[in-house]
């Protein structure tokens, strides 16, 4: 998953959770990075009209910008399923964290065919829990049953 | 986590290669689940070959990288068995007649070329000592995706002369 894509399955995320724009400071968070690489980020993708930046307020998703987040974060939710469900993985947020940016659209498709998702992915992802709900709730993980994002 | 694409560790490295052997068993499972429900209509020494060939190819890349994966300084075991896996949702996914299946085939070896792709990529760009060779390790996932390109043009060349 490139770079932009990472950032645009932010943004949406952090918009869930603060039910309005992301600060930047939340991406920088979120994302491992410095509050001035997140700023730059966001400028390129409000250039590329995929979000909307407005100064102290954050940024807002287009509908292209949803899209493409949306792609993303169904890309990131096959990894997350696949390290906990196929590999048995414990901390499968923490190393599907690490690995999506080496694992492309293609290959999470091809991952996609042994594993079960449920047809309402990705709208079942818990942006609070950082994962899918379902899932969560399968792995019987504290916090099952958390509020998904529509 | 890291928006970077590159390999910083042992762990990350084992887990990539780790999905590297996932994607070879699935290739070799949908290979031989093509060949065992090909229509006898459909059936020709062609394709049968290059799904043969197809299975050869993917387990020996899957026992290459294992091989890598036993010699990073790891606790976890590389070998999982997705066999079960693939023939329950083959069911599903399955194409269901020849060109569906030649196209299948030609995905899987184009997505394996591109995951080996990346992962070259990623490792190029890591400064992390790994505790295996790195110059091996790139050599042997260089001539994995050499084969990958090899397996899709097969493949391409075998719908090609179809139409």
């Amino acid at each position: 998953m490139n770079t932009a894509d990472q950032y645009l399955k932010a943004v949406f995320l952090v918009q869930q959770i603060e039910d309005g724009p992301a600060s930047t400071g939340a991406l920088a968070d979120r994302l491992g990075v410095s509050p001035a690489s997140a700023n730059e980020m966001v400028g390129k993708l409000a250039d590329q009209d995929l979000l909307v930046h407005e100064k102290y307020k954050g940024a807002t998703l287009t509908d292209a910008g949803e899209e493409r987040a949306r792609d993303a974060l169904a890309t990131y939710c096959v990894l997350e399923r696949f390290l906990a469900n196929v590999l048995d993985v414990e901390e499968y947020r923490d190393e599907a964290g690490q690995l999506e940016a080496v694992i492309d659209e293609t290959v999470a498709d091809r991952l996609d065919m042994i594993i079960d998702r449920e047809p309402d992915c990705p709208d079942c992802f818990d942006a609070e829990a950082d994962a899918c709900s379902h899932l969560v709730e399968q792995l019987g993980e504290a916090g099952a049953g958390a509020g998904a994002g529509d | 986590m890291s928006v970077a694409s590159q390999v910083d560790s042992d762990g990350q490295l084992a887990r990539l290669l780790q999905i590297g052997i996932v994607l070879e068993e699935v290739v070799e499972a949908r290979a031989y689940e093509h060949y065992q429900r090909l229509p006898d209509d459909e059936r020709d020494e062609r394709i049968e070959e290059l799904l043969r060939e197809a299975r050869e190819e993917s387990a020996d890349h899957r026992e290459r990288l294992k091989a890598i994966v036993d010699r990073l300084d790891i606790d976890e075991d590389a070998a999982i068995d997705i066999t079960p896996l693939v023939r329950e949702q083959y069911a599903q996914t399955g194409p269901e007649d020849f060109d569906g299946i030649l196209y299948d085939q030609l995905n899987g070896e184009e997505t394996a070329y591109k995951f080996y792709d990346d992962l070259i990529e990623a490792i190029e760009r890591s400064e992390t000592s790994f505790s295996i060779d790195r110059e091996s390790l790139l050599s042997t996932l260089r001539d994995i995706r050499e084969t990958e390109a090899e397996g899709a043009e097969a493949v391409a060349e075998l719908m090609e002369s179809r139409t």
